[in-house]
Order: structure tokens, then C-alpha cells, then sequence
């Protein structure tokens, strides 16, 4: 069976929720796949369901993603939940192949347009013991909360910096998690660096007064905040049972028995990658991200990006990049024309440009502390196939230039993941001992299939 | 909110679970210590990231192996394994 769309949006978070609905309201006919049961994406993850949100600390959060939710449903867009994407052809003679699987059977969607909503994933930042069960980001527990109402256990401490790291304490404690202490590695620098963009930051104050407020209601519950932590070790034979710590030039050990990392997010640019798009590295956020235009259009023909996916601009502005991306969409498709586009467009650049100039002042506020960037030798940096970072800096003293060459010298990258957990982490090793800038060193290539596949989902394809 | 749960099978121990919530969940919550061991140097791993990135919860579902754990929505009766080393995609 093969499923045939003009538009075909990949992702149900706020970018792609918005976009679909935008373009379906045009009279574009609209196709939303997405890998989760529901409709939200990461952040509005369950929205559907999870009433129990509609007050506390994501009360705001809640009543947007619930909105969304309501303007697809009324939008005629189709929506396939379940939906992985393993392949995404070029476009060829005006229509796009697109490859996915339910988990037992693949199918190809034609598209003629694809607006890629895929959002961000936590930047992996590799600590010594990150590996042992016991360890897992802050986004794993959110989603262990978001779907199942579980939250952290006596013996859990936090480190890392971001504002997800604070918005989750402050939800996991409301209600009734325990958390034993937060340890705040983000450089006390930071704040100096951010204050030179507190100007534009005051126009997106409503961001600044609820990252206070979160961390004002961490602390009101009597969590231990550690700050300016310079290094992170996790402990332990066959699971976490301690947390080591150095603050102040000093080491210390505390009792642990899960431990939750988060550095902020990155663009998810796993699907532009094995599109060969172009990509550039953003200083300020330390990642790479699809190049794209005013309207969200990458150098891939055809395909589009908007959300976090093209750059870290949080959820508000990632709903209204859908909708940019959707129009400019829908006139490359014939539906619209160019006025139509603009008048369309002309309130949504409005609502834009307020959510835009707080990001700066967040970027350097939430920056990650440099000497984390570089772990020492025997820290694995590739989970998949236990690439530690010593073994990178020896191929780089052997000539090993950049990501790609990594995976003839070592294997790294080479796992189930496909350098989705180490792409970023090995680059930046690489061009550190290389003494170069990111782009030189580049990323890991991506190809097909974007996940390993059965051969009975295989048998499934047609032709 | 009325939670609907299912019973599922970790490690051949029944254990329910909410009905939107993954098989890589289910195992957390069974209290199993690790989901896996590293093909590689047979060090445990564990769900790492839970939204389908990290590949560490491979996990042997209902039979098959090196299922992504944390994208599958749990199911009654769904039969949850931990996976010993290598195991090719079947
Ligand atoms: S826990 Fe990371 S992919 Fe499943």
C-alpha cells in the first residue's frame, strides 16, 4: 500500500501540528506522520490525555499544546500515528519517496512536498559512568512522567544546566517527586556573557520571570542547588550507587542511585543529513543546523524544515516557523499566491520577532561549561561501539581529520545510533585536538535506513 | 484522569503498566536493573534517552529482537526481554 500527499509533514510537536494545520486550511492536501501514539511532540507529549497539567508549573505550556491539538483536528489534515521514517529520497520529476515502518510492516508515502518538523534531542555531553544503568537524561525521566505519572525516587540528583533541567525539577517535586540535590555545571561566566544581550532579552521578559519562577519553587521545596560544578563522574560496578563532584576545586562523593544529565537541546538533523543538505555550525548554540531560508527552506529541492529542528528557538516559536514554512509550502505548491503568502505571513513575522531576542541571552546563559566538551581519554564517547575519547585523539595524532575518517580509524559512529549519541561530541573533541573550527571538521554522514529494519517489515514494501 | 493499564510480561514477571506507556517503561518499572548488555564489552546498559535516539534499549519483544523499547507502546499480553549481546534484527 502506498499513501499519496502534496505535503507531507514529518513530526507532531508545535512546528509540525501548526504547519499542518496551516496548509490543510489552504487546501492543501496534508498527511502528519509521527513516531509516538499521540499528538504533541517531546514537549506537548500526551497532551491529549495528561488533564492532570491543565494548572501547576506547565499550565501555560499545557493550554497551547491543547490548542494545537484542537486546530489539527478541525484542519482536515490526515495524521499516522506510530510512524517511523527510515529513507528520504530527493525529490525526482515533482515527487518525494518517503520510506517508513509501523514497527512490523514498511510502506512508502509519495509526497510532493515534505516540511520536516523533527524537532531537538538533549546534546549528549559524555561523562565518566554515563553508560551505567542508572544514568539517563532529564528529557527520559520527563517522558516517564508525561506518559506514565512516574517521578523521581528518593536517591535521584540532577546535573547539567538548561532551562528543561529547572522546568523538570520544578514539575517532578509539584508532584511529589524527590530529588536529592541539583548540581548547576553552567559556568558562573555565563551570566556576564548573557547580560550583554539583557536588552534584547527584556523584550522576551515573560521567558526571564518563569525561568526565575521555576528555580524560585526548586529551592522554596528545600532541593540542595550546587552551583558552578566543574565535573561530573557516575559510579558504580553494575549500576549507579555514586555521584562524585568537583565544586570549588574540591571532590566530593554523595549516595546515588539515579542520576539525570541534561546540557540543553540541539536541532534533530539526522533526516537533513542523509538528505545531504546543507548545514552550518551555530556558534552561540554549539550545533549544527540546516541552512535554511526566510521561510524554512533547506537546499534539498522540495524539502523544508521549521521548529527546533532548523535552530533552537523554543516551542511558541517553533509553532509559528511551522506555519512560515506551511505557507511558503503551499505556494511552491499552486495553491497560493505570493500576496496571499505575505498577508498571511505578515502577523506570524510579528509574533516572531517577540519570542526571537530572548534566545541570545539564553544561548550564552545556558551554555555548556567548555572543559565538558572535553572529556578525558578513558570516557566513552560512543555508546554503541565503546569508543572511548582517547581512541579519537589517537586517530586524530594519526591523521584522522574528521567524523567520517573516525569510522575507518575506530569504529565510532558505526553502532545502531549512527553518531546520533556521539556525531557532536566526537566533532568537537576532534577539532579541539586538531586546533581547528567546527565546520572544518564537519559531522558524521548520514545514510539510509535511518533505523534498522526486519526483514519481515521489509517484505511489506510494495514493488 | 482514569489511568487504563495492561499486563505485561518482563523477564517472564507480570507486571502492569499504564496503556500509553512504552515496553522500555514497562521494564524500568518491573525494576529491572538493565535492559541490555553492550555487544561489544558486555557492560549493562540501560534506557538512556527513551525517545528513540540512543539505541540502548534494544530489547527482545515478543520474540523479536533489537526492538527500540522506548518506541514501542506496551500492549496486554506483550512479552518483554532483556537481550544478551548481539542480536541481528530477525
Ligand atoms: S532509550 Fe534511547 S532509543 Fe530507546
Amino acid at each position: 500500500m502506498s499513501t499519496v500527499c502534496d505535503l507531507l509533514v514529518i513530526g507532531a510537536g508545535p512546528a509540525g501540528m501548526a504547519a499542518a494545520s496551516t496548509a490543510a486550511r489552504l487546501g492543501v492536501s496534508t498527511l502528519l506522520v509521527d513516531e509516538q501514539a499521540a499528538l504533541g511532540g517531546q514537549i506537548y507529549r500526551n497532551v491529549e490525555s495528561h488533564s492532570n497539567d491543565a494548572d501547576g508549573v506547565s499550565a501555560a505550556d499545557w493550554q497551547r499544546g491543547a490548542a494545537l491539538v484542537r486546530e489539527f483536528r478541525a484542519s482536515g489534515a490526515r495524521h499516522r500515528a506510530g510512524t517511523q521514517v527510515w529513507q528520504l529520497d530527493p525529490a525526482q520529476e515533482g515527487a518525494c519517496k518517503i520510506y517508513v515502518t509501523d514497527g512490523t510492516q514498511a510502506d512508502v508515502i509519495r509526497a510532493r512536498r515534505v516540511l520536516l518538523a523533527t524537532g531537538a534531542m538533549e546534546r549528549p555531553v559524555p561523562i565518566p559512568g554515563w553508560t551505567l544503568p542508572g544514568v539517563m537524561t532529564v528529557g527520559a525521566a520527563q517522558i516517564l512522567y508525561k506518559t506514565g505519572k512516574h517521578v523521581p525516587q528518593a536517591g535521584t540528583w540532577i546535573a547539567g544546566s538548561g532551562p528543561l533541567l529547572w522546568l523538570f525539577a520544578a514539575q517532578a517535586l509539584e508532584a511529589g517527586g524527590k530529588i536529592e540535590g541539583i548540581l548547576d555545571t553552567a559556568p558562573r561566566s555565563n551570566f556576564a556573557h548573557a547580560l550583554r544581550h539583557s536588552m534584547a532579552a527584556l523584550r522576551g521578559r515573560a521567558y526571564l520571570e518563569r525561568g526565575l519562577a521555576l528555580q524560585a519553587r526548586v529551592r522554596r521545596a528545600g532541593v540542595p542547588v550546587i552551583k558552578d560544578v566543574a565535573a561530573i563522574e557516575a559510579k558504580g560496578e553494575d549500576r549507579l550507587t555514586t555521584l562524585r563532584f568537583r565544586v570549588g576545586g574540591r571532590w566530593r562523593d554523595v549516595l546515588a542511585s539515579t542520576l539525570l544529565l541534561h546540557h540543553g537541546v540541539v536541532p534533530n538533523v539526522h533526516a537533513t543529513r542523509s538528505l545531504r543538505a546543507q548545514h552550518r555550525w551555530d556558534g552561540p548554540q554549539r550545533c549544527f543546523v540546516p541552512v535554511v531560508d526566510a521561510w524554512g527552506m533547506t537546499s534539498a529541492e522540495a524539502y523544508a524544515v521549521a521548529g527546533d529542528g532548523a535552530g533552537i528557538v523554543g516551542a511558541e516559536a517553533s509553532a509559528l516557523r511551522g506555519r512560515l514554512a506551511a505557507l511558503e509550502s503551499a505556494r511552491r505548491l499552486g495553491v497560493i499566491d505570493e500576496q496571499r503568502r505575505d498577508t498571511e505571513a505578515a502577523p506570524i513575522r510579528g509574533d516572531l520577532a517577540r519570542h526571537m531576542p530572548v534566545r541570545a541571552f539564553l544561548d550564552q546563559l545556558f551554555a555548556p561549561r567548555a572543559s565538558l566538551l572535553a572529556p578525558a581519554d578513558e570516557v566513552l564517547v560512543c555508546r554503541c561501539e565503546s569508543i572511548t575519547a582517547g581512541r579519537i585523539r589517537d586517530a586524530v595524532r594519526l591523521g584522522c581529520a574528521g567524523p567520517n575518517q573516525m569510522k575507518a580509524f575506530t569504529r565510532c559512529g558505526m553502532g545502531p545510533c549512527q553518531a546520533r549519541m556521539c556525531g557532536l561530541a566526537a566533532a568537537e573533541i576532534i577539532a579541539h585536538e586538531r586546533g581547528v573550527g567546527m565546520e572544518e571538521v564537519g559531522v558524521f554522514n548520514v545514510r539510509p535506513p535511518l533505523k534498522p529494519l526486519s526483514l519481515q517489515e521489509l517484505a511489506a514494501l510494495p514493488e | 484522569m482514569t489511568r487504563e493499564t495492561v499486563t505485561v510480561y518482563v523477564d517472564g514477571k507480570p507486571v502492569s503498566v499504564g496503556a500509553g506507556e512504552s515496553a522500555a517503561a514497562a521494564a524500568l518499572h518491573a525494576g529491572l536493573s538493565y535492559t541490555r548488555t553492550s555487544p561489544v564489552t558486555d557492560e549493562k546498559r540501560a534506557p538512556y534517552c527513551m525517545m528513540g535516539v540512543c539505541f540502548e534499549c534494544l530489547m527482545v519483544i515478543d520474540g523479536v529482537p533489537s526492538r527500540q523499547a522506548c518506541m514501542v507502546k506496551v500492549a496486554a499480553g506483550m512479552r518483554i526481554e532483556r537481550q544478551i549481546g548481539a542480536r541481528e534484527l530477525g
